[in-house]
């Protein structure tokens, strides 16, 4: 680093982290690196970092995708690269890891309640939503408490929304239509 | 831009089947985009389309690894999508044929959607840990996938006159299609027998109980066995193939390693 007045070393460096320390700062940053399409998490909250640790001189970080198909996972990886580079951290490196495969299971419960107070409906404990044998047919959806009004009298519009990870409902009391972050 | 040629070991072509299939449904699927008949199934639609994409995406790049580990030329995801010709292509003919109206989109939907299902579940103990690991995650798509598509069979085939019949139309359209999905041969046992995944002859039983558990509230049953037999899966294709593949492959091929 060079001082811009006198164009010599500046006389102290910035302290360079290594081991416990560095790890620490990492996930203290990862905290800050929020979900782009539900900007209210952070990938900490949604659990999908997974492990953060040196390798020689790199940081890395294991990321595991929601849906095969998330076109956010590329844009979650350079973001987490950008964070650590700019905190000072780097040289960092995201590795993919599809094992074990990701659960809304691993959604923590602080991170729930701030989807809930974003208008996101969060996902349930997956041994229940999956507990019910295998069905065919059409079957009434325990109903969703709407995240505006508290009500219960609420009906899905659609099993798909405007990402992988949600569904589209509506309340018949306050009338607004809300998302419901899929259980899986 | 030159075709590239594939390794013809039967554990790629295992693979490519698999790849081939997610990633030929999901170009079938995105057509819907825009013409869905209401905006949340123009969503569904698009959403599953991504889903496979990205389990296609995921088992290509390991297939095109595998090249490499055999000896082989190695091959990337984007290669073995847009630069092999037709008969290197080892999807079902099922996905390849024309989307046809909506019930013969959700009727499909609901075939494939089963047999991916018990698919990724016998994956996920695959002695390929990639290929167990990317299992792990799509079955829990697939089953969501077979949901949506269950719900929308049973809808049409109670429903009006109207959906009834276009029901009843497709699965008269598609049903000789379905069996070459469950047509053993040499690939196919080579993968049992090196624990890569299932016979997918092994998967018929299940596969004919759970189609007809829907089947049958939609008010149809299991049509009898025809003698035809398509044959997508060892490379020779419908008349359809060649014009997916003109679209989707027309950028890289005119314009060789163009990126966004």
């Amino acid at each position: 680093m060079v001082d811009a007045a006198f164009g010599t070393p500046l006389a102290t460096p910035p302290l360079r982290l290594a081991g416990s320390s560095r790890i620490e700062h990492a996930w203290a940053v990862l905290a800050t690196v929020l979900d782009p399409e539900v900007p209210v998490v952070s990938v900490v909250d949604l659990g999908i970092v997974r492990d953060v640790r040196e390798e020689g001189d790199a940081l890395v970080v294991i990321v595991t995708p929601t849906y095969s198909g998330c076109p956010a996972t590329e844009v979650i990886e350079a973001s987490i690269g950008a964070a650590l580079d700019g905190a000072g951290l780097g040289p960092t490196r995201v590795r993919m890891q599809r094992a074990p495969a990701w659960t809304s299971d691993w959604i923590s419960d602080a991170a729930k309640a701030k989807l809930h107070g974003y208008g996101i409906v969060p996902p349930e404990r997956v041994d229940i939503a999956h507990g019910a044998p295998l069905r065919f047919v059409p079957r009434a959806l325990a109903p969703l408490a709407c995240p505006r009004c508290d009500s219960n009298d609420t009906e899905r519009l659609a099993a798909f929304g405007a990402t992988a990870c949600k569904a589209l409902w509506r309340c018949r009391a306050c009338g607004e239509p809300f998302e419901h972050f899929k259980t899986i | 831009m030159q075709s590239i040629t594939v390794s013809a070991h039967p554990s790629v072509q295992y693979l490519l089947r698999i790849g081939d299939t997610c990633l030929i449904l999901a170009q079938r699927l995105a057509e819907w985009c825009g013409h869905a008949p209401i905006v949340e199934e123009d969503i569904a639609l698009t959403n599953m389309a991504l889903d496979l994409v990205g389990q296609a995406r995921a088992v290509l790049t390991r297939a095109g690894q595998l090249e490499g580990e055999l000896g082989g030329t190695p091959h990337d995801e984007d290669q073995l999508a847009f630069l092999r010709d037709e008969r290197d292509f080892r999807n079902c003919t099922l996905v390849e044929l024309p989307r046809g109206d909506f019930a013969a989109t959700m009727l499909r939907n609901l075939a494939v959607a089963i047999f991916l299902e018990l698919l990724w579940q016998r994956l996920e103990r695959s002695s390929d840990a990639e290929l167990a690991a990317i299992a792990g995650k799509a079955v829990k798509e697939a089953r969501y996938h077979r949901e949506h598509a269950a719900d929308w069979v049973v809808r049409l085939g109670d429903g009006t006159e109207e959906s009834a019949a276009r029901l009843k139309a497709a699965l008269e359209l598609l049903w000789p299609y379905f069996a070459e999905i469950f047509e053993a041969d040499a690939v196919d046992a080579e993968a049992d027998a090196s624990r890569l995944g299932p016979r997918w002859a092994d998967l018929r039983d299940d596969w004919r109980a759970r189609f007809a558990a829907v089947l049958a509230p939609a008010g149809l049953s299991l049509p009898a066995e025809r003698a035809f037999r398509s044959t997508g899966k060892m490379g020779r294709h419908s008349e359809h193939l060649g014009y997916v593949l003109a679209e989707m492959q027309h950028l890289q091929r005119s314009f060789p390693g163009g990126v966004w």
